[in-house]
C-alpha cells in the first residue's frame, strides 16, 4: 500500500508501522514517530495497523535553538 | 538556581544551530560552560544522520532541552513535545507556538493552551514568550514553573528591545526564573539581561554566527557572570547632573 513518509510517498508491503520503519530502513536510528499527526510511542508501533494513505512522520534529534 | 528543582549552575543556555561544523559546535559548548544545549526534532533520513548528531551532544554531558521550534499550532507543539519526551528521555520542553512568521513572534494564545496541555501530562515546560505580565501569570496558572521572555526577535541579534518590560517582570516574578530567550546579538546585550536581574540567557546565533563562535562563547559566559555579579552588588542610581568623584575639599588655589 501507499503511505506518505516525511512527505514523500512510499510504497510498503508492512500492515503495522513497527514493521513500516524496518521496511523503510529505520530499523536502527533513535527516532520518533507520529501517525496522521498523532504521537505513536515506540511501545505502541507493532501494534498500529497502517491503512491506505495514511502519513507517518519519523524525526530524529537535529540542531536547534 | 533551580528549573524544576534541577540545580543549575551556569547562567547561559546555548543553542546547537548554525555552526560552521559539528567540531566548532563542540568548541563551542566547551567553551561556554554551560550545562543545558537546545535541540530540536527533524525529519530523519533512512541513513540515520540524526543518530550521529544525538551521540555528538552526549559527548557533550550536557542537559537536553528540546524545542518544538518551527510549530505554529497547538496541536503540532504538543506531538512535537511528546516525541521529544520519548527521543530526548527528559521532561524538560522549550514550548514554541509561533504566531507570526516574518516575527517569529509566540502566539501566546497558543502558548498558553499548549502549556496547560503538556504540563498535564507531566511535562516540565520552558516557554518561549513575550515579556507581558498577564501572559505570564497564564503560563504560571497553566504549571509553568520558569518563564523565557524574548529579548528581540529570534535570530535578530539587536539586544533587548524592551528592557523596561524585563525590569517589570523581574519584579512582578520575584520567585520565577526568568531566562531571556531570543534576540541577544553581543555580549553586552547578555550582560544587560543579567543586570536587570534576568536569572539566565539562552542564545544561539550570537555564538553561531560569530567570526570565532567558540571565542564569542567564551565572552558570552563572562558577560553573562559579570552581569549576575553586577546585579547581586546592587549598582548605583543614575544622576542627571555631574557629581565630582573626587574630593573637593583640601583643593590648592593657584589664583
Amino acid at each position: 500500500m501507499k503511505i506518505i513518509v516525511n512527505a514523500k510517498p512510499h510504497e510498503v508491503a508492512a500492515t503495522d508501522l513497527q514493521s513500516a520503519l524496518q521496511e523503510l530502513g529505520f530499523a536502527g536510528s533513535s527516532v520518533a514517530t507520529a501517525l496522521n499527526g498523532s504521537f505513536v510511542s515506540r511501545s505502541q508501533r507493532a501494534e498500529v495497523p497502517l491503512a491506505e494513505g495514511d502519513r507517518l512522520e519519523v524525526l530524529a534529534p537535529m540542531q536547534g535553538g | 538556581m533551580h528549573f524544576y528543582g534541577t540545580e543549575i549552575k551556569s547562567r547561559l543556555l546555548l543553542g546547537t544551530a548554525q555552526y560552521p561544523s559539528p567540531a566548532i559546535l563542540a568548541e563551542a559548548v566547551q567553551a561556554s560552560g554551560t550545562e543545558i544545549i537546545t535541540v530540536s526534532l527533524r525529519r530523519e533520513t533512512a541513513d540515520g544522520s540524526g543518530a550521529g548528531f544525538w551521540g555528538s551532544l552526549q559527548d557533550t554531558g550536557c542537559r537536553i532541552l528540546p524545542n518544538t521550534a518551527g510549530c505554529h499550532t497547538v496541536q503540532e507543539a504538543v506531538t512535537t513535545a511528546r516525541m521529544a519526551r520519548e527521543l530526548f528521555g527528559t521532561p524538560w520542553i522549550k514550548l514554541e507556538v509561533i504566531g507570526h512568521s516574518d516575527t517569529l513572534q509566540p502566539d501566546v494564545f497558543g502558548l498558553v493552551e499548549a502549556a496547560r496541555i503538556l504540563s498535564g501530562e507531566g511535562f516540565q515546560v520552558f516557554p518561549y514568550t513575550t515579556d507581558d505580565l498577564v501572559v505570564g501569570e497564564k503560563l504560571l496558572d497553566a504549571g509553568c514553573e520558569v518563564l523565557m521572555p524574548w529579548g528581540a526577535p529570534i535570530g535578530s541579534g539587536q539586544g533587548l528591545r524592551n528592557p523596561d518590560a524585563l525590569r517589570a517582570m523581574r519584579a512582578h516574578f520575584p520567585e520565577v526564573p526568568l531566562i531571556v530567550d531570543a534576540g541577544i546579538g553581543r555580549p553586552s546585550d547578555a550582560a544587560q539581561a543579567m543586570e536587570l536581574g534576568m536569572d539566565a540567557v539562552l542564545l544561539n546565533t550570537a555564538v553561531a554566527k560569530a567570526g570565532d563562535p567558540a571565542g564569542m562563547a567564551r565572552a558570552m559566559a563572562q558577560a553573562v557572570e559579570a552581569g549576575r555579579l553586577g546585579y547581586k552588588a546592587d549598582p548605583m542610581e543614575r544622576r542627571d547632573m555631574a557629581v565630582p568623584s573626587t574630593p573637593v575639599l583640601g583643593m590648592a588655589e593657584f589664583a
